[in-house]
């Protein structure tokens, strides 16, 4: 369904050009679980940004292609890139506080996307934004409607974002580290529901993180990249328990381990 | 929330000088004790009385009935620039904040020869082009404000330009003149009102200056500034005729910069 070939991002707005990710390879299947993983200025986050095409045209070079069901969102027009966006490819960031409006309601927030690509009326619509905000496990979705963001906890606006990420059942979800900025139990809340609604809905995720326990957790197949490259890719337990790369062994060695600590 | 505007004495005074001058000047739109035109030549310069609470001009009008129109005039005026004036920043403000480049250099280039001008002097200059009158002088406040808003909104759309929710909305298929006015223009109100104020404040001043010297509304239309400067030949005569105008005045002043910067300190 998705296909990035040979992707190459350079910046432009500085004197002297700079890549920041080199041949990215990618293919994604309806209703697979991607991980990409790599540290801070990997070019994970670049990756993802240029497939959901929020990257600037005028101050970024890329060449490759990414092909979205035979369409290739780097060359077609802002309108055929505007009727995807939202619509069969969405997006969930990393810091709830800063992803959603602070003037606009819940509920016309994550209604938006319908008002962009369908033709549903208001009433219509909030009956879909109920539905979703249930759908989220949010408590309580007739008073969240009507609520700011600055009434909801971090968790519970994580939710607000997948739900508005979700509400035109889009075939891709790009989710860039959604769980860093939350605490460790509404981190696995969240992941439970991903995973979830993938399984019920076939949405295929792409889930960026630099957080191993994490990708090992929900994703089927993982991607690691280093410097702008991807230097492994394969089955999530396979990578894990066989890596090739000394980088991944590295990678992994880092992972927390529960331990019993002693007092010296 | 609440305890803030409770402690905000500057907003609490403000709207409540700036509520007063508005309930007056709707007043002076739909009753007066006399009619502010008619004269009186049996009561020319009378002082402060009973039937006169403010007294009479040199032609026998009552000052409190033309007080009372006058602030109509003035508010209305004032509206009519600001409006104009945040239309047209609005517009230039969001377009070049939002999208930068080439036009927004050649734009800003040209706000800051407007903003070089002294504004009193340039609206002289289109007023002499235009010719006076009430809605002549709203089109050339209405213009030289609009410079110094656009500067404004522009800012608060370099500001929010990045952030994620707009990013978000673009990523939701939003198309340009949606991001710029449905998603981002709400979020520079709290901005925007504070200025609005202010604005009142400012054309008031230049309103009352212009009609002061002769160039704003024109007679018979009473106006606070035309009534200040009929006032200045008899100050020694009856002081109360220039004292009440003043007054007038300085209180719409006093009213919309307090409530000005109550809402800064609110926002």
């Amino acid at each position: 369904m998705l296909d990035v070939i040979d992707l190459n991002i350079e910046f432009h707005d500085h004197i002297t050009p700079e890549t920041v990710v080199y041949d990215f390879d990618l293919h994604l299947e309806e209703g697979e679980i991607v991980g990409i993983v790599g540290e801070s200025g990997s070019g994970k986050s670049m990756s993802a940004l240029a497939i959901a095409g929020l990257l600037s045209r005028k101050h970024m070079k890329k060449r490759g292609q990414i092909l979205f069901d035979g369409v290739d969102l780097l060359s077609c027009s802002r309108e055929t890139l505007r009727k995807y966006q939202g619509n069969d490819i969405s997006m969930v960031f990393q810091e709830p506080m800063t992803s959603l409006n602070p003037v606009k309601k819940i509920g016309w927030q994550v209604g938006e996307s319908l008002r962009l690509h369908t033709s549903l009326n208001e009433d219509e619509i909030r009956g879909k934004v109920l539905k979703m905000l249930k759908e989220v496990e949010l408590p309580d979705p007739e008073a969240v409607f009507d609520k700011y963001p600055h009434e909801l906890s971090g968790g519970m606006r994580q939710r607000v974002m997948i739900a508005a990420a979700l509400i035109c059942a889009p075939k891709i979800l790009i989710a860039d580290e959604p769980t860093t900025a939350l605490d460790v139990t509404v981190q696995a809340q969240i992941i439970s529901l991903l995973k979830r609604i993938n399984k019920e809905t076939g949405t295929a995720i792409l889930f960026i993180s630099h957080d191993l326990s994490v990708i090992k957790k929900l994703c089927g197949r993982v991607l690691v990249m280093y410097q702008g490259r991807i230097v492994e890719s394969g089955d999530v337990n396979e990578v894990f328990s066989n890596p090739a790369k000394e980088y991944t062994k590295k990678l992994i060695k880092a992972i927390p381990k529960m331990e019993k600590l002693t007092l010296a | 929330m609440n305890n803030k505007f409770r402690n905000n004495r500057k907003l609490y005074i403000g709207a409540l000088i700036t509520g007063m001058m508005l309930f007056l000047s709707v007043i002076g739109l739909l009753f007066t004790p006399y009619d502010p035109n008619e004269m009186d030549s049996s009561a020319k310069l009378a002082g402060i009385s009973l039937s006169h609470i403010m007294g009479c001009d040199n032609f026998g009008r009552d000052v409190f009935s033309r007080i009372l129109a006058g602030l109509g005039t003035t508010m209305t005026v004032a509206v009519g620039t600001v409006f104009i004036g945040i239309v047209l920043g609005t517009v230039v403000g969001a377009y070049t904040g939002y999208y930068g480049g080439r036009l927004d250099e050649i734009l800003m280039r040209f706000n800051d020869a407007v903003l070089a001008f002294p504004a009193l002097l340039l609206a002289l200059v289109l007023i002499s082009v235009m010719g006076p009158g009430k809605y002549n002088i709203m089109v050339a406040l209405g213009i030289l404000f609009a410079p110094g808003y656009a500067r404004i909104i522009r800012g608060e759309f370099l500001r929010c330009k990045n952030l994620d929710y707009v990013q978000s909305a673009r990523l939701m298929g939003a198309s340009d003149m949606r991001i710029m006015f449905v998603h981002i223009l709400p979020n520079t109100f709290n901005v925007m009102l504070s200025t609005i104020a202010i604005g009142f404040n400012n054309a008031v001043l230049a309103e009352a200056g212009m009609s002061f010297l002769g160039i704003g509304v024109q007679p018979p239309d009473s106006s606070l500034g035309r009534m200040l400067a009929e006032a200045q030949s008899y100050l020694f005569l009856r002081p109360g005729y220039a004292v009440c105008t003043g007054i007038t005045i300085v209180l719409l002043i006093i009213g919309f910069s307090m409530l000005s910067e109550g809402l800064e300190n609110n926002a």
